[in-house]
């Protein structure tokens, strides 16, 4: 999903050059899919259709990933395909309430999707009507370096007082506890999210991100009181604000760091930095309040139709594809993800077994905050969330600042 | 412009002879249109309706909401505003460095020694490389990790500065960045305007007995005022429109302390998690106001020394 590369101004030039003619029987799909494994996952996606359909081509326009931010919003006016992929949650909304995403909900009934797509049906519907088809998600939590617990005596931590505890351990023992990077903003939104699913529950977490809540309340400045207990001790690596996310894993990978809080994507990256898998742990996020039950992030991608294609009736028999079974079985195979519908199987992977297991026993599932809030909101948050990890002194003001940019994002 | 230049066109080709009567008068209108035409649809009138869109509520999307002056009383109310006005002031006195940094490399390139065409060459280097590319080199110089710039603070005792990450340094660091091609620029302005110093006045200075820093001041300083204008100018409008290195380096963080108002507009306007086209086209005409402000005073001072000259 998020995946840095520096170019949202050439996806804005190449959405201007891609001129894509349909034909009748032809289905144009734009996909973002500049990442090896998103790439393989949809060749194998677009062939099995076609094998499926023979009477259907279809013409596969591949843009890259950050460019292609901007690029949705010119070709879904501009020049629709049939098919785009997209983010659910607040993140699709914009372009529901303009009217640019067709509503699929036909599909849905169709296939029976409403039970096998069960945990991602509150994140795609607005309105009560869904407006997309998701195809993979993928759990977050700790991942630390079980060669380095072991070697200290430390166990996973399961609850609050262990994790800080584990992290005094690792300080006293020259490592610092937690890698991150947080240039690009978002890893220090997983650290607000969990702490705030942790603190207050889930639905708290999203009557917030939908701004039912100021985030004066006294009951987010605890959720910063919990985070300061890491901060202040300096069980976060310095300089976090300088680095992107995959800067931070090289310093998890030579043992300077032993914990990371991050989605599945990591592990990849971890693995490509040296690591063998059994160095590498998984553990939930600990809990803080005992009496809260356990709700997870867990961002989903997703397949939409926009409002303006050419050949909806074969787009939609390409979201029914999508959704079954055996197709999210062999994409998430590919993906190393989990699939969303309950009735596929989950590859024989550790991280993916632990995080399947994760996420059908959440209280709820979490988009991310900059899906689940809206995009000014977000924005103001995750700098403010920057802001706090590098002066936690700075709260108040913080909070102030927050609260003042919720005002405006809820208008 | 461009439509009248075509409606006298238009009322020229029934009468005979017009032509040849207004040659003269029409030539410079045909050979401006071209220019006029591109110069009104790509500048003129996108700067208009930017002024219009900067008073509607708008996502880029769906309907654009009228909100008169909503978008300029937030932006008056806007902490992140003031940090980019505030940063944008910093650029501009700083990048005024690169007008005497630029002179002195010039004069000291200024000389006839063997192999000075390969140091002026390498002095003017930074201009020659993209932006992008001075963005990242730069960043690598102050990655808290590989960088050598933290070396360095921690050799002289100041610990591990990563200047990136810091609020406190980090608009100076992106500064230091931009300057170094911005110097070489108003170094090649400053050569070119000491080839065409006059050897006479300088002669005539030695035999009354100028010398150094007087020499530089009465008798060279005086002849490069065009070259120094110019560099004033363009390192003006650089210092304003500076964008490219502070998407590069650092996005405008950490927590939007780099940011400076061309980047805090693209950011609302066009960014991830933006899309204020209003509040964006706001942000966009104060800096268009500032940046008249200057160009006003140039093309002011232009007409002024013309009519003297």
């Amino acid at each position: 999903m998020k995946f840095r590369l520096k170019s949202m101004l050439a996806g804005a030039a190449i959405s201007a050059l891609l001129v894509s003619q349909a034909l009748a029987g032809q289905l144009v799909i734009n996909t973002d899919t500049s990442d090896p494994a998103p790439q393989k996952a949809f060749e194998y996606l677009i062939d099995a259709f076609q094998k499926a359909n023979p009477d259907i081509k279809v013409k596969w326009n591949k843009f890259d990933h950050e460019g292609y931010k901007s690029a949705i919003r010119n070709f879904l006016t501009a020049d629709a395909p049939d098919l785009a992929n997209w983010y659910a949650g607040n993140r699709m909304a914009p372009f529901v309430n303009a009217g640019l995403f067709a509503d699929v909900s036909d599909v849905w009934k169709e296939n029976n999707l409403d039970a096998q797509l069960k945990s991602a049906l509150p994140s795609m519907t607005i309105d009560g009507k869904q407006w997309g088809v998701p195809y993979t998600y993928y759990q977050w939590g700790i991942y630390y370096r079980a060669d380095i617990f072991k070697d200290k005596g430390i166990e996973p931590p399961k609850t609050w007082d262990e994790l800080l505890a584990a992290c005094k351990k690792l300080k006293e023992a020259g490592i610092t506890p937690f890698a991150i990077g947080t240039k690009p903003l978002w890893p220090a939104a997983g650290w607000f999210d969990y702490l705030d699913l942790r603190t207050n529950g889930y639905q708290f977490h999203m009557d917030l991100t939908a701004g039912k809540v100021p985030y004066t309340d006294p009951r987010v400045k605890k959720v910063f009181e919990h985070w300061a207990e890491l901060v202040k001790p300096g069980y976060f690596i310095d300089n976090a604000a300088a680095l992107d996310w995959q800067d931070a894993v090289p310093l998890f990978a030579q043992g300077k760091a032993a914990m990371y809080l991050m989605g599945n994507f990591a592990v990849d990256v971890m693995k490509n930095a040296g690591l063998k898998e059994d160095q590498i742990g998984f553990v939930k996020f600990p809990t803080i309040d005992p009496s809260i039950p356990d709700a997870e992030d867990a961002p989903t991608d997703t397949v939409h139709i926009p409002a303006k294609a050419k050949n909806i009736p074969e787009a939609k028999k390409f979201l029914a594809f999508l959704a079954k079974p055996e197709t999210q079985t062999e994409m998430n195979k590919i993906l190393g993800q989990l699939p969303v519908n309950n009735q596929a199987k989950v590859s024989d992977d550790k991280f993916l077994k632990q995080g399947f297991d994760l996420l059908s026993n959440a209280a709820g599932l979490a988009q991310f905050y900059d899906r689940d809030a809206p995009a000014a909101m977000a924005k103001a948050g995750m700098e403010g969330f920057q802001h706090f990890m590098a002066q936690p002194d700075d709260i108040d003001q913080i909070l102030k600042q927050l609260d003042r940019a919720e005002k405006q994002a809820y208008k | 412009m461009s439509s009248s230049a075509t409606a006298s066109l238009a009322a020229a080709s029934p009468q005979r002879g017009y032509w040849h009567r207004n040659q003269r008068k029409l030539a410079p209108i045909l050979f401006l249109a071209p220019g006029a035409i591109m110069f009104a649809v790509y500048v003129v009138i996108p700067i208009f309706q930017s002024i219009w869109i900067s008073f509607y509520d708008w996502d880029g999307l769906s309907q654009k909401v009228w909100i008169g002056f909503a978008n300029y009383t937030e932006l008056f109310h806007d902490p992140a505003f003031y940090v980019s006005l505030k940063n944008n002031i910093i650029w501009l006195v700083l990048y005024m460095l690169a007008v005497p940094a630029g002179l002195a490399i010039a004069i000291f390139l200024n000389q006839n020694v063997v192999g000075i065409r390969l140091y002026k060459s390498l002095f003017f280097f930074p201009f020659v490389i993209s932006q992008v590319v001075v963005g990242l080199i730069f960043s690598w110089f102050y990655a808290p990790n590989i960088g050598i710039f933290p070396q360095i603070t921690e050799a002289l005792g100041l610990g591990r500065i990563a200047v990136l990450a810091d609020a406190r340094y980090v608009t100076y660091g992106i500064i230091a960045a931009g300057l170094w091609p911005q110097i070489a620029y108003c170094m090649i302005l400053y050569l070119t305007g000491l080839n065409n110093v006059s050897p006479d006045q300088i002669e005539a200075g030695r035999l009354d007995g100028a010398r150094g820093w007087r020499m530089l001041w009465h008798v060279i300083l005086p002849q490069l005022r065009p070259a120094t204008f110019i560099a004033v100018v363009v390192t003006i409008i650089g210092a304003l429109r500076s964008f490219d290195l502070i998407s590069i380096m650092t996005d405008g963080g950490p927590y939007g302390s780099s940011r400076v108002l061309s980047y805090y507009m693209f950011e609302e306007a066009l960014s991830e998690y933006g899309y204020r086209m209003g509040y964006g086209a706001a942000i966009a005409v104060v800096l268009f106001i500032i940046m008249m402000f200057f160009i006003t005073g140039f093309v002011w001072h232009m007409v002024k020394t013309e009519r003297e000259g």
